[in-house]
């Protein structure tokens, strides 16, 4: 059976060009980019060169790029990095309650550490108010660190404008900018962020690979020690291969970058308009045209996700879900639940995330199979859309 | 993640819906978990003649209701309520551990639908 993939936003295919790339420097150019011989000196061109590519993607100087293994060590670097660096300046740290949990999870131990941690609350579609951080900011607030598109609503934040208030308290500011990378042009200079986090993987790359910006002059604190990689502020031997590959993914973002948006927004609004139509009661999350080009994602109450996601993978079809079954706790997704989104109706949150290689037809496909098993699992569903939805928790009633 | 038993109770589960005139019914789980289960039964001579589900919930609370309504059907009462959740999730061949706590609330639906039989009947063998 063909897949029709359609969870871009976990991960993404590698491009054969990006792929070959890297290949090269596991098979032929495999020396380590610290060694002083001909073949070290060519790795370690290679990963300038990767740097330029990616610095090239994001307006940024590449002395402002530092690789790491992914998005997850680099917000992890960028939140204890500056935390640690400038603790006798402040203690107070201001994020979202609809960061990914690499942010979130970051910020739970540096709660733990001592440090203050604000969690602004989100409007209805998941956008945060650029006056609720000017309210939040304090003396003792060393950093904001604010998502520059959601990763599950696909909601695009207003982080240029909190650039604007934080500069007036002298207040650093960090992006993850994971999921708007390949999809919509990313500026650095043009945000004003100060530190920013790339993935490799969700942009056609290989995993494992990613990067921090770092704006020239602020200073971070390592996280990792070793040897005097990445400038000293990430030790490790360059995964030479996984930055090359990045910075090859990065180029065909730049080349590619005004056809994918507007096929991507197309499918996109065929997806949902599709989506309206056919499926009573389906309610849109997020915000309907502020939202990532490869982004859908709807609730469809009575209906609970991961059973969604099992017939559809039957059918050939990759999506994802915010249920409780499939965020790997006991609760539907925080960027649902933040919203205001009750929890039987985030139970029954489908994300269908678009990438370069879908077409119309595999859209089309999708509309034609979800609705019956919507129906079928409605008509099992021990609720309707509005009815009440009191059950007892065991004993009898 | 689920066995061919749970895959197969789960795409064509067995005894969905609801009985009319039916003798006793459980309602357990709760929106935050997000599993909620109905089930009614029928009851004659202290037998359970007919068991039904409705069933919001993932593959394994789909699965565990189906499967419950089958193992319940002909066995006496008490029978029926030795069936533990941990014997439903034996009879589907296992369920993944993070599954265990959440959606496998079948037996206990069942419970409260012999429990409500008992009630409606004033605790004797229904008044037949």
């Amino acid at each position: 059976m063909k897949r029709v993939y359609l969870d871009h936003s976990a991960t993404t295919p590698v491009h054969p060009r990006v792929a070959l790339a890297a290949m090269n420097f596991m098979m032929n150019e495999y020396g380590n980019a610290s060694s002083v011989h001909t073949q070290g000196q060519r790795a370690g061109q290679a990963v300038e060169h990767a740097r330029e590519q990616v610095a090239g993607m994001i307006g940024a100087n590449p002395r402002e790029i530092i690789f790491t293994s992914g998005a997850t060590e680099a917000d992890n670097l960028a939140l204890r990095g500056i935390a640690e660096m400038h603790r006798e300046r402040g203690d107070h740290i201001i994020t979202t309650a609809v960061e990914h949990h690499a942010i979130l999870h970051a910020c739970d131990a540096l709660e733990k550490d001592g440090f203050r941690i604000t969690r602004l609350a989100v409007d209805g579609e998941g956008r945060v108010d650029p006056d609720d951080v000017a309210e939040a900011i304090e003396p003792g607030t060393i950093l904001i660190s604010v998502m520059l598109a959601n990763n599950e609503v696909g909601t695009l934040q207003p982080v240029e404008e909190i650039v604007e208030i934080a500069r007036e308290h002298d207040v650093w500011v960090h992006t993850d900018a994971v999921q708007v990378a390949g999809q919509l042009p990313v500026d650095v200079d043009a945000l004003g962020v100060d530190l920013a986090s790339f993935s490799a993987h969700k942009m056609y790359g290989p995993k494992g690979v990613g990067c921090l910006y770092i704006r020239r002059g602020t200073r971070i604190r390592a996280q990792m020690f070793g040897g005097h990689h990445e400038r000293w502020l990430r030790a490790g031997t360059e995964n030479v291969p996984g930055i090359v590959g990045f910075g090859e993914a990065c180029a065909l973002a730049d080349e590619e970058l005004a056809y994918r948006r507007s096929h991507l927004t197309a499918l996109r609004d065929h997806l949902i308009e599709g989506l309206e139509a056919r499926i009573p009661d389906v309610m849109l999350n997020g915000h309907r045209t502020e939202r990532l080009p490869g982004n859908v994602n709807v609730c469809i109450p009575g209906v609970e996700g991961e059973a969604m996601l099992l017939h559809l993978d039957m059918k050939g079809i990759s999506a994802s879900s915010g249920s409780a079954c499939t965020s790997g706790s006991l609760e539907a997704s925080h960027v649902l639940l933040a919203m205001g989104i009750k929890h039987e109706i985030a139970h029954g949150s489908l994300r269908l995330t678009l990438g370069r290689e879908n077409t119309r037809e595999e859209i089309d496909y999708l509309l034609e199979i979800l609705p019956p098993i919507v129906e079928n699992l409605r008509a099992m569903s021990a609720w309707k859309p509005g009815e009440d939805t009191t059950f007892s928790s065991g004993g009898g009633n | 993640m689920y066995t061919d038993k749970v895959m197969e109770h789960f795409t064509s589960p067995k005894n969905v819906g609801e009985i009319e005139d039916f003798d006793g019914e459980g309602r357990v789980g709760n929106p935050v978990c997000g599993d909620m289960m109905a089930m009614q039964i029928k009851v004659e001579d202290n037998v359970i003649t007919d068991a039904k589900f409705r069933t919001f919930g993932c593959g394994a609370a789909i699965a565990t209701s189906s499967i419950v309504t089958e193992m319940a059907k002909g066995k006496t009462l008490e029978e029926a309520e030795a069936i533990s959740n941990k014997a439903v999730a034996e009879a589907l061949g296992g369920l993944p551990t993070n599954k265990m706590h959440c959606s496998n609330l079948a037996a206990d639906a069942l419970h409260n639908a012999i429990a409500d039989y008992r009630e409606r009947t004033g605790g004797d063998d229904g008044g037949a």
